[in-house]
Formats: C-alpha cells, sequence, structure tokens
C-alpha cells in the first residue's frame, strides 16, 4: 500500500459546474422500457447531464466556470495562485496541456506552476495528493485542483455499458497553505495488469488513428463500437473495485487509526449504485453516511466525488466542520482512497452551462 | 453443496423464478433472464456467500452450470 500523510494544506472551497443539457435513460433507443427500467434500478442512473461532442463545451469549459465561480467567492486574487492542476482523461487538445490554457483564461500570472494529469475516476483523490504535496512546504500559497470530463464523448450509443452511465461535469477544487490545517492521509494503488479493462484503443500512439478507427466491430460480449470508443469489461471493473475498495478504505483507517465514528461521510466514486452499494454493504458504513446522486448525475469519472460534495452536501460544507473518506476508482486500473476534513468551507450551489 | 444447491443460489442471484428447467448441462448465458446485470449479481454471490474468490476469466470461460459448479468448489 502507497500511503501519504499531508500536512499544512487545507481545502477552502469547491464548486461544480454539468452541461445543462439533459439526457434522460428512458429515451434510449437500443433497449426494451422493460430491460430500461432493470436497468435503471440496478445502475441507478436515471437522467445525466452530457454535452454535445462538438467542441461547444468541453471539459476546460466546466471547469473554468466552476474555478472562476470559486475564486470570485473566495475572494481570492488570481495573482495569487500559483498551482494549477488539471486532472482528465478529456483534454482540449493533444497538445498543450489544458491547464495551460486555463492559466491565462483565469487571468492567473505567468508565475504559476500548472499541467496536465490524465487520470480518470481515481483522478480527484489523484489531484489532491498531487496539489497537496507540491503546497505542503509553503513555498505555494494558493492552489487550484480542476477535475473534470466530458466521458460521454467516448461512449458509444449503441453501448449500453457506457451510454447509459456516462455522463458529464467539471469541478475546482481551491487549495491553500495553513500550518494549522487537519492532515489529509492517502492511500493510493495501481494495476496496470487491468489496463484492457477500460480502454479506448486507437487514436493514441500505440494504435494511431487510421481508416480502420472509423469501422464498426462486435466485440466479444456482442457490443457493436468504433475502437475510439471507450471499451468497458464491466465484469472486470466490477471484481477489481468490489475486492480492492473495501480493502484499501480498511487499510487507511487502520494504518492511520481512524474509526468509523471519526467520520461523518462515505464518498465513493459514482461508478454504479450496485457497485457503491456492494462496497458500502462490505465497509458497513451507514446509509445515511453514504450520499448518492448518480441517478441525477451518472458516472462523471474523476469529477464525481466533488460534484456529490456539491450537489448532496453543500449546506453542510459551509457551516460545518465535516470529516470524510473518499475513494475514487477506475480507470488505469487505479484507486486512490483518502481521509480529508472541512470546516466551513465556500462550497456554491451547482453551476451550469 | 450439491448442484441443486448450487442451482438455487445461482437462480435467485439471477433472478430466475423457474428453476425445474435448469439443470448441469444448461448453459447458462443463453437462458432467457441472463444479461450484463445478472453477471454481476452471480460474480457476487460467489464471493458473498461461497466466499469464492472467482477470476472473472474462468467465469467467462464458463459455459454450463455445472462449470459454474465447479468454480465453486
Amino acid at each position: 500500500m502507497a500511503y501519504l500523510k499531508i500536512d499544512n494544506v487545507a481545502i477552502k472551497g469547491l464548486s461544480a459546474c454539468v452541461p445543462e443539457r439533459v439526457v434522460r435513460n428512458i429515451d434510449y433507443p437500443y433497449l426494451s422500457e422493460e430491460e430500461i427500467n432493470k436497468y435503471i434500478s440496478t445502475i441507478g442512473v436515471e437522467e445525466r447531464h452530457c454535452a454535445i461532442p462538438d467542441g461547444s463545451i468541453c471539459t476546460s469549459d466546466l471547469c473554468y466556470a466552476s474555478a472562476k465561480q470559486l475564486i470570485d467567492e473566495l475572494k481570492w486574487n488570481p495573482e495569487e495562485i500559483q498551482l494549477l492542476v488539471f486532472v482528465s482523461h478529456t483534454a482540449d487538445y493533444k497538445l498543450p496541456s489544458t491547464a495551460c490554457i486555463l492559466q491565462d483564461r483565469l487571468g492567473l500570472s505567468t508565475a504559476t506552476m500548472a499541467f496536465d494529469s490524465p487520470l480518470g475516476c481515481s483522478g480527484f483523490v489523484y489531484g489532491l495528493a498531487m496539489a497537496a504535496s507540491i503546497m505542503q512546504s509553503g513555498c505555494i500559497k494558493k492552489g487550484l485542483l480542476l477535475v473534470g470530463n466530458t466521458q460521454s464523448f467516448y461512449a458509444a450509443p449503441k453501448d449500453q455499458g457506457t451510454a447509459l452511465l456516462f455522463a458529464d461535469a467539471g469541478t475546482a477544487i481551491a487549495l491553500e497553505f495553513n500550518p494549522e490545517a487537519p492532515s489529509m492521509e492517502f492511500d493510493l494503488y495501481t494495476n496496470g495488469a487491468g489496463k484492457d479493462a477500460l480502454i479506448i484503443p486507437d487514436g493514441g500512439c500505440r494504435n494511431p488513428f487510421n481508416a480502420q478507427s472509423l469501422e464498426e466491430y462486435t466485440d466479444e460480449a456482442g457490443v457493436v463500437r468504433t475502437p475510439l470508443y471507450e471499451k468497458m469489461d464491466g465484469l472486470e471493473v466490477f471484481q477489481f473495485a468490489s475486492k480492492n475498495v473495501p480493502k484499501s478504505i480498511n487499510g487507511l483507517m487502520e494504518q492511520f487509526s481512524i474509526s468509523q465514528e471519526d467520520i461523518d461521510y462515505l464518498l465513493l466514486h459514482q461508478a454504479n449504485k450496485f457497485l457503491c452499494e456492494k462496497i458500502r454493504k462490505r465497509l458497513k458504513f451507514p446509509e445515511d453516511k453514504t450520499p448518492y446522486n448518480i441517478d441525477r448525475f451518472g458516472n462523471t469519472s474523476g469529477a464525481t466525488i466533488p460534484l456529490l460534495m456539491v450537489t448532496e452536501l453543500n449546506q453542510r460544507l459551509q457551516s460545518e466542520r465535516l470529516s470524510f473518506i473518499a475513494s475514487g476508482f477506475g480507470v488505469g486500473l487505479s484507486l486512490g482512497s483518502v481521509r480529508f476534513t472541512t470546516d466551513n468551507i465556500i462550497c456554491p450551489p451547482l453551476l451550469t452551462l | 453443496m450439491t448442484i441443486q444447491e448450487f442451482i438455487d443460489k445461482f437462480a435467485e442471484a439471477a433472478e430466475i423464478e423457474e428453476v425445474a428447467g435448469i439443470d448441469g448441462a444448461t448453459k447458462f448465458r443463453e437462458l432467457e433472464e441472463w444479461n450484463s446485470l445478472a453477471a454481476l449479481s452471480v460474480i457476487s454471490m460467489f464471493e458473498e456467500e461461497l466466499d469464492k474468490d472467482l477470476a472473472v476469466a474462468d467465469f467467462k470461460k464458463a459455459q454450463t452450470i455445472e462449470d459454474l459448479y465447479n468454480l465453486a468448489q
């Protein structure tokens, strides 16, 4: 287990933005109504916010709106922000890094460390570990962690495993150096042997885009897609997460002597309701400490955890001190669990674009 | 565990109401009720009720109820 303990970095606020456009799963044309209802009751997704994949709304636009609102409400001077980490699998361009574009767009000074990190479902936890690690020495006083995805772009229309699940969101987390801040503790895990469990085969350097990239094929499970769409082996991902997420969280709690009573909320990556409930029951966390918003927002990859905090816990976050355990898990395969504390933070209501 | 006891557990997990026609030779992937969600439930049943760490690759190779039953041993 790769454990980290980071002191001196406080979460000052968080915000989230989703596309205004709503897609209802009940309208899905490739399944019968009965099949869709069965799917909805199991996986838990009724509707999703999805951008149209024409470049009009990119992840960076959603993250920009979230960050702009957060900076305004915190009354931060953008010139004081010296770190910007953008965690996403849906960058604006192959190059340059989207973080550079956002540094300029947000009006941050050129004395800013800005970079992208292409991680998916584990992205919030990994991003927090990276940003907080950089800031803990105190040289950089204010930083922004932007986590988002427009992964509905990667769902093949006829692939019910992803087309009814994937959705879009962009979030912003404001971090500040503060020697009084409660510590954050992490457990980070990687198993690249599972790289094929979630993969877009074509369009990278290993399988460059070619004429066949546009041809539909039927995979061994009978699903039709082109190799430019994401292929998910649901069984492998399910098996990986149901086994390793409880192990990771239990390990974290043991390593840092955290008891369940110390924790106000368990924030699980909104992968699918069936899987999340399996994990919750294995951890024996009570239902009222385990919020969900997957019914209305689907699976937004790395953005699910901050989005969940904004939509479900917005009031309490602004008026109380709260302690969380969060776990993000998926593509990689990559997994991160964290314990962190918030204390009367800024958390504006959900934005739409 | 007898194969009949296994069939009962399998049917419960996969939400199959009529178990009378199911035996060891039944090709479970061809059952009307079989779908991706049933597969998740059966994998969970192995872990939770049988305490078996089922490899997904082995599960994918299994075609008949008996194949699954052998994985449960």
